[in-house]
């Protein structure tokens, strides 16, 4: 049996926010939530997605961050940025591929989600995998999701030509070995009108 | 790539060098060629020399990374651009105030935060500002030879002030350093009590990052204090002992300064300059969005950070191979389009992948 691990399925996310209320519980950041809650295209869909830190075996945030704030534990958990360091120049926020970083100008500080470290770092499940009722956000082993769900688990992602390995897995279709959320990886699939995989294709 | 770090390197210890030359420099010539120099307090000048070595190094070292010295230097330019030079004063003025003066920005996070990094903070700063100056010869203090009861101060072998012993002046002056070894205290006692019962706090610190300068502080701070409790209330018990003892970790604090969290006291005020860039990024035109065409980021911001990007060897430009455009970026993508971009790409895996649904209506 493989160790605990964070698995992102969107596909099932019904748009309760309750990850996002449960967020808040989180010690590290108490009464603020980390986790985004997108709703895709809010005038014609009903779908959401929730987004939590992918946590990048090497984070292009902590890369361009000029304050070198930002940090990974031992168990590859990459952290708020490190109060005394952060600069509040907001790179981060803005090269981070999944979009996850927020910075707070009141405090003049970037957080964002870290696993509930205060959590997962004593055994425990994140919260918001913890009160997710559809198990779109769920934190378990490769074998369980391999048992219960059609697809499998990837953490291999391609945004341009930068290939970015995650700690979380999102679950997708047997045989995908890596998303490319920039080519055209979606079964000539073409309802979103503003697709960027086809604007990037000069579509 | 072993040759530019090694490179690296040797241009940081240069730097560290030059700097620490310089402070030798300045206790020579501050203070008269040694002859205001007081050979009791040469371990501190000592350590003070190799920790000048030390952050010179280690802040070389920083401004060699790519995003560090890009906005470094566009921080300067936006600060000394002439046009914007008066305006940009007055700013950095306010701000010392606001973010270094009352660190307001901390208040925000937690008023336990900000009374312990407020007193640490300046209690530290106090006694910087003394017994630098101290150890360098750089002040001295003297009785005049006319009147036992007159205290002159020279600056730099120049008399500066006078004060009669028993002024109130004469208490500050000589009991500065316990006044800031008490508000490192009580910052201290604020600090601990957090740490010690916030539970954020205790999932994330780190003995050697977060709790050994509090340990230091509080070191140097009682064993401070100890020396005038041994003066004025035990007659000097053990005095010798405890002076040393002092002195141990006043060095051991120096020499730790450019290599632990004590180095954000350097770091720091880059803080400073990126109020600037945010205001000449926000004030020129902005980025919009590949995919929801609205504004979110200064130009200039994105710009650089395309740079930084590019000397990082991160590749989020689109390999033409594969799109057919020259120049498309996954930097031009906003953060709120990307995350919805990951749902609507794996949404899409599985419409690819055809996911079976239920026919008819």
């Amino acid at each position: 049996m493989s160790e605990l691990a964070f698995f992102i399925d969107s596909s099932r996310c019904i748009g309760c926010r309750a990850c996002v209320q449960a967020c808040e519980e989180c010690d590290t950041h108490r009464g603020v939530s980390m986790i985004h809650l997108e709703r895709i295209d809010e005038h014609d869909s009903v779908q959401t997605a929730p987004q939590v830190c992918m946590h990048c075996k090497d984070p292009v945030c902590a890369r361009v961050c000029p304050a070198d704030a930002i940090k990974q534990t031992p168990e590859g958990v990459t952290q708020s940025a490190l109060k005394p360091r952060c600069i509040g120049c907001s790179n981060c926020v803005l090269a981070c591929p999944f979009g996850v970083p927020n910075y707070y100008g009141k405090i003049d500080q970037m957080m964002k989600c870290d696993y509930c470290y205060d959590r997962t770092s004593a055994g425990k499940k994140p919260m918001c995998a913890t009160v997710c009722p559809s198990q779109a956000l769920a934190f378990t082993t490769l074998e369980e999701i391999g048992r219960t769900r059609q697809g499998t688990a990837i953490n291999r992602w391609v945004f341009g030509a930068e290939v970015v390995e995650t700690k979380v897995f999102v679950v997708v279709p047997r045989g995908t070995r890596e998303v490319r959320p920039d080519l055209v990886q979606l079964g000539g699939s073409r309802h979103d009108p503003f697709d960027v995989a086809a604007m990037l294709e000069g579509a | 790539m072993a040759n530019a770090i090694q490179k690296g390197v040797v241009r940081a210890t240069l730097w560290g060098l030059a700097f620490a030359a310089l402070v030798v420099a300045g206790v020579l010539v501050g203070s008269r060629g040694l002859k205001d120099f007081d050979t009791a307090l040469v371990p501190y000048a000592g350590a003070t020399v190799f920790a000048s070595f030390g952050l010179a190094y280690r802040y070389a070292m920083w401004l060699q990374r790519p995003p560090t010295r890009l906005y470094w230097f566009r921080g300067w330019q936006i600060f000394l651009k002439p046009s914007r030079l008066p305006a940009n004063i007055v700013l950095l003025v306010r701000q010392l105030f606001s973010s270094v003066g009352a660190q307001s920005f901390i208040a925000r996070r937690g008023a336990a935060r900000w009374a312990a990094h407020w007193f640490i903070s300046w209690g530290s700063l106090l006694a910087a500002a003394i017994t630098f100056p101290l150890s360098f010869g750089w002040i001295r203090f003297e009785t005049l030879r006319t009147s036992q009861e007159q205290y002159q101060a020279f600056v730099f072998g120049l008399p500066v002030f006078r004060f009669p012993l028993g002024s109130v002046l004469a208490v500050l002056a000589f009991n500065a350093l316990d006044i800031s070894a008490i508000m490192v205290l009580i910052g201290l006692g604020f600090a601990m009590w957090r740490r010690a019962r916030d539970r954020g706090a205790l999932a994330v610190q780190q003995l050697s990052g977060d709790l050994m300068p509090l340990f230091l502080l509080f070191a140097i701070s009682v064993t401070g204090l100890l020396l005038t409790v041994s003066t004025h209330v035990a007659r000097g018990f053990h005095y010798n002992f405890l002076s040393q003892f002092h002195a141990v970790t006043v060095i051991f604090t120096l020499l730790y300064l450019p290599f632990g969290k004590f180095f954000h006291i350097f770091q720091r005020p880059a803080q400073l300059s990126i109020e600037f860039y945010r205001r000449a990024s926000a004030a020129g035109p902005q980025a919009t969005c590949l995919r929801c065409a609205k504004p979110f980021a200064g130009r200039l911001h994105i710009d650089d950070l395309k740079q930084v990007e590019a000397a990082l060897a991160i590749k989020f430009a689109a390999p033409p191979a594969t799109t057919g455009i020259q120049g498309t970026h996954y930097q031009d993508v906003c953060p709120p389009c990307r995350r919805k971009l990951l749902a609507i790409t794996q949404d899409g895996l599985w419409r690819g992948h055809g996911r079976p649904r239920p026919e008819g209506p």
